[in-house]
């Protein structure tokens, strides 16, 4: 039986790591391949690295920073932010992505997630959807790292996504995202009750019981920042945790 | 050296990373005669089975391989590389596979959330040489239901149990990508690494 993965995020801007970091052990925790290397010590089951340089030129050193985290990782690594077409997915798959995640680009032009999925295979695309309630109900997608909120509904663009050639959705909660106080639960049984992909739940966690929560809601694995650059929940303790929970993890 | 079959549809930083972590110096390889002639080779394998499949038609790499399968020489495949040794799949009907192991490959019911990401449990026969028991990483949506014979193998469960990885002698065919399955994946293809193959079992 698949396994729930537990997949630490790492925000990386200008090639380092900028969400408070309070790791033991290392001399600079603001190396996105040191920190990528504890993680996967402590029993990360996939990386996800977020690009959130504010400008083009800071994203210069991402290929980079792909590149140093893959020579150090044995696990699957997930790399967004800033993908605008299919050549820059290319260039950080040959740099060392196993996957990349597509928001903007995808909601402008979804025929990117087809035209990514025939050249690599859907496993490799993942459609990153920024979801925020919407003031009709439900909720809406929004891009542009939340500037832009287009009044798409949520559940029928993961719909449309995962038909145009999504292999896998990473759905963050726009009003959970930072609070601590949970997953979007409603959301994340909206959006993995509509499609047959697997769905990464994301935003707003901070203890284990989120984590059982948001699976029993149906995500297929739970993604989190805060909770683990800050030192509050080893990857192995939260992992611990949610076994007692009843949740399968790897051991 | 150990070549890596480029076949123009595969990802493979992840594999050529891992290799190298191992010391194996990895080598991109697209030539018929420098694959036939490596001590090692691996098949990596993401995309579509036709495209890949026409990726090794196109370069000629056909034969290459079947004859490493057929001496039974250190081989090992990966993912899609694992379903190319079969018959046909349900991906794309019609396209012969390798044709190394008389089997179709099967696309997961509807139902059953696809494609079949993450770790999930392998659970070898008794009598695996190369395989161990562990959590392994899979990303697929088709699979080969039951190990052909003159094979031992491991299974895993996504729904009903289907093939988690092959081995005989030296010859490793893995549904999962041991490339980028933590210390577990890398102790595997340290094994594989330390096959000479000069013997294949029968």
């Amino acid at each position: 039986m698949l396994t729930v993965r537990i997949i630490p995020c790492l925000d990386v801007s200008n090639g380092r790591v900028v969400k408070g970091v309070k790791f033991q052990g290392l001399r600079d925790a603001g190396v996105p391949a040191d920190l990528a290397a504890v993680y996967e010590r402590d029993g990360a089951d996939e990386l996800v690295i977020l690009d959130v340089s504010a400008t083009p030129e800071g994203r210069g050193t991402q290929l980079e920073v792909v590149r140093a985290v893959r020579a150090r990782i044995s696990i699957p690594l997930c790399v967004g932010g800033g993908v605008r077409n299919a050549d820059t997915a290319f260039k950080l798959l040959n740099a060392g992505a196993d996957k990349v995640g597509i928001n903007t680009a995808a909601v402008e032009d979804p025929a990117i997630l087809g035209e990514l999925a025939a050249r690599f295979g859907r496993q490799c695309v993942v459609l990153a959807l920024d979801a925020a309630s919407a003031a009709s109900g439900g909720w809406e997608v929004v891009t542009r790292s939340g500037k832009n909120r287009t009044g798409i509904d949520a559940v029928r663009w993961a719909e449309a996504a995962a038909k145009a050639g999504a292999g896998e959705i990473l759905l963050t909660s726009w009003d959970r995202d930072g609070t601590k106080q949970g997953y979007d639960l409603a959301l994340i049984s909206a959006i993995a009750g509509a499609v047959d992909v697997p769905v990464i739940a994301s935003g707003g966690a901070a203890v284990p019981e989120h984590m059982a929560d948001a699976v029993k809601a149906g995500a297929d694995a739970v993604l989190a920042a805060s909770i683990f650059h800050e030192g509050e929940y080893t990857v192995r303790e939260l992992k611990f945790d949610m076994a007692r929970l009843g949740v399968e993890v790897r051991k | 050296m150990v070549a890596v079959i480029e076949t123009g549809t595969a990802n493979i930083a992840s594999m050529l990373a891992a290799l190298e972590r191992l010391g194996a110096g990895p080598k991109l390889c697209r030539d018929a005669g420098e694959i036939a002639a490596a001590g090692h080779a691996v098949l990596p394998g993401v995309g579509s089975f036709k495209a890949a499949m026409d990726g090794l038609e196109r370069l000629g790499l056909r034969d290459a391989i079947t004859k490493r399968f057929k001496e039974g020489r250190p081989t090992m495949t990966v993912c899609l590389g694992l379903q190319l040794l079969c018959l046909e799949s349900e991906e794309d009907p019609g396209c012969a596979g390798l044709g190394i192991i008389p089997e179709k490959v099967v696309r997961f019911p509807e139902g059953l959330c696809v494609p079949h990401m993450g770790w999930n449990t392998v659970s070898p026969a008794p009598g695996c040489r190369l395989l161990s028991e562990g959590y392994a990483y899979f990303a697929n949506s088709y699979c080969l239901r039951n190990v052909p014979a003159g094979w031992r193998g491991a299974y895993t469960t996504h729904g009903a149990p289907f093939v988690a990885a092959l081995e005989r002698g030296a010859l490793l065919a893995c549904q999962f990508h041991p490339e980028l399955s933590g210390e577990w994946g890398l102790a595997l293809m340290k094994r594989w690494l330390g096959e000479t193959g000069t013997t294949c079992l029968q």
